[in-house]
């Protein structure tokens, strides 16, 4: 039987953002490395290393448009991770949840609460690599500080599908099905490492049904100085995503931990 | 005025339309130690879910501190303490900063919460282990901090679930002190055990369920007047030596169970007699405890679950 009411938004998920956002701290070091090494080699493996081939890409030097592509996908990446295996983790092995309510926390405050967290978590990879893109010359407008808003919106719109995904999950193998039939592919068909007008007209009509390809398309011209176009839509997709991947979240979590 | 800390009224759930709790009546009175007991898959740990909010009924009526559950649960937890079956800290925190994060999600936190944490600790003793992380903590420290931390919002209700099971006897009788001061400065205990000596020892009243049903109801005392003769002698020993001691209308009301006899009755002299000059038999006279009552009422089969 599921509960389908609504999810309530409480003060309780600042709680459980809070908790993350302290255990994280914890591990700030190795976070850290992650979260800029990661980049640092990408950019410059593949930015300087394959760019010296390649040359400009939709008018930009590939690094920067490497890098741009980079700064959404990251988030993606990020916020799927959290909500894959620390949700889970948290949710099975660790019984943090079970803990949590025991006290005046409930369900909805903790799916909330994920979900920021693990925006926000995007958010933190997002600038990291804005960072490096910085440092490297990559990127140079102060308009790509919009870019950090928008990393947090794209982890919000993956955080519900990974929740989901967790939540129905008996055991951390499933979730290769979720990142090698949904993840990857997005992370090399939407655009991160090439414009999506080069594939075939079939494949960019399903391209465009997947949200990392809105969230590209704002990320880009921003991170890069030009003028983002049909904004309002794209935005649009990625709040839509969220919203409804939420709301799914939070009638499967309650589904798993209050029986 | 409402003189139960918990009233429940033919509590029932099912799961995939299998009852597991089938009809459970409890009325726990404000103070005391009351005791849940049953073998495993008896419904003990699913009636402490509904009572918690944790899992909605199926049927029946719940009030716990006065208020309906689940309508009213996140509020009444508040005032609930809870120490699970198995420990769920936060692996990533010291023991300091488990309470702290835990008393954060009661809205708990600034000066008067350091020093409770002390007090806490000290209750516990668990001071020298302030800041040690929770993985360095043996089994029975880790039980004794989830003690201490299902006290940090001082409450009124305090729910363990199995809190002994598999602790050694240090640890075990530390936690009993522990829980009759807890008694005795007015806060309520609900417990479940499988423990037999643990329910004696603590609880004012107990109920003993199986199957979803609740079996008995009673003090410990009460319940072993009520269901078991007063003393047990119980006769070991090679099942040929055995039938000697057996006779055929025997005044004595025996259970065999393997090469066990356990005869329960008022007169055990008349039995201590067959069995005391015989060398391959070993005889033990006891008590009737509630572990008799228990078996008398649950059976001896074993539960796999």
């Amino acid at each position: 039987m599921l509960d389908w009411r609504l999810p309530r938004m409480r003060h309780g998920m600042i709680h459980v953002w809070r908790r993350n956002l302290l255990v994280w701290r914890k591990l700030l070091v190795p976070s850290l490395l992650l979260n800029f090494g990661e980049p640092f080699l990408y950019l410059l493996g593949l930015g300087l290393g394959l760019g010296r081939f390649v040359g400009e890409l939709g008018g930009l030097p590939y690094l920067t448009f490497l890098a741009s592509g980079l700064i959404a996908s990251s988030s993606m990446n990020t916020a799927t991770f959290e909500g894959l295996f620390s949700v889970y983790t948290r949710m099975v092995p660790q019984q943090t949840y079970e803990g949590m309510l025991a006290t005046p926390l409930e369900v909805d405050d903790i799916v909330a609460g994920e979900m920021l967290w693990c925006a926000t978590k995007g958010l933190f990879s997002s600038s990291a690599i804005l960072l490096v893109s910085f440092l490297l010359g990559a990127i140079s407008h102060w308009q790509a500080l919009l870019c950090i808003p928008l990393s947090f919106l794209t982890g919000l719109c993956f955080a519900g599908p990974a929740i989901m995904v967790a939540s129905f999950s008996r055991s951390y193998d499933f979730f290769n099905y979720y990142v090698t039939l949904v993840l990857t592919p997005m992370f090399i068909f939407c655009g991160v490492f090439y414009p999506v007008t080069t594939l075939p007209d079939f494949a960019q009509s399903l391209v465009q049904l997947l949200p990392l390809s809105h969230a590209i398309a704002v990320i880009r011209p921003l991170a890069t100085g030009q003028e983002p176009t049909q904004v309002i839509a794209h935005l649009s997709v990625l709040l839509a995503f969220a919203l409804v991947s939420f709301y799914w979240a939070t009638v499967l979590v309650r589904r798993r931990l209050v029986q | 005025m409402n003189n139960f800390i918990i009233k429940a009224e033919n509590l029932k759930k099912s799961f995939n339309g299998e009852f597991v709790v089938k009809g459970v009546d409890l009325q726990v009175p404000f103070g005391g130690c009351f005791g849940l007991l049953g073998p495993n898959g008896a419904g003990k740990t699913t009636t402490l879910r509904m009572i918690l909010g944790q899992s909605p009924l199926s049927e029946g009526n719940l009030e716990v501190l006065g208020m309906d559950v689940p309508t009213h649960a996140s509020h009444i937890r508040r005032d609930i303490g809870v120490v699970p079956q198995l420990d769920n800290l936060d692996p990533d925190f010291t023991v300091m900063e488990n309470l702290k994060v835990y008393a954060g999600f009661f809205n708990l936190r600034g000066g008067g919460l350091q020093e409770r944490i002390g007090e806490l600790l000290k209750f516990v003793e668990l001071t020298e282990k302030a800041n040690v992380r929770i993985n360095q903590l043996s089994g029975g420290m880790k039980r004794r901090l989830s003690i201490a931390r299902a006290l940090v919002n001082n409450p009124r209700l305090l729910v363990l679930d199995e809190p002994t099971t598999g602790l050694d006897p240090q640890v075990r009788h530390m936690i009993w002190g522990r829980l009759r001061e807890l008694k005795q400065s007015g806060t309520t205990l609900l417990l479940t055990t499988h423990f037999m000596e643990e329910a004696e020892r603590l609880c004012d009243d107990i109920v003993i369920m199986d199957h979803g049903v609740i079996l008995s109801k009673g003090h410990p005392k009460q319940l072993i007047k009520q269901h078991v003769e007063p003393e047990v002698v119980e006769i070991h020993g090679e099942m040929d030596a055995l039938p000697g001691i057996l006779t055929e209308h025997d005044i004595h009301r025996v259970e065999i169970v393997g090469e066990t006899i356990y005869y329960f009755t008022n007169a055990p002299d008349e039995i201590i007699r067959r069995v005391e000059n015989k060398p391959d038999v070993h005889y033990l006279h006891r008590p009737a405890n509630l572990e008799d009552v228990f078996l008398r009422l649950t059976g001896r089969e074993l539960r796999e679950i």
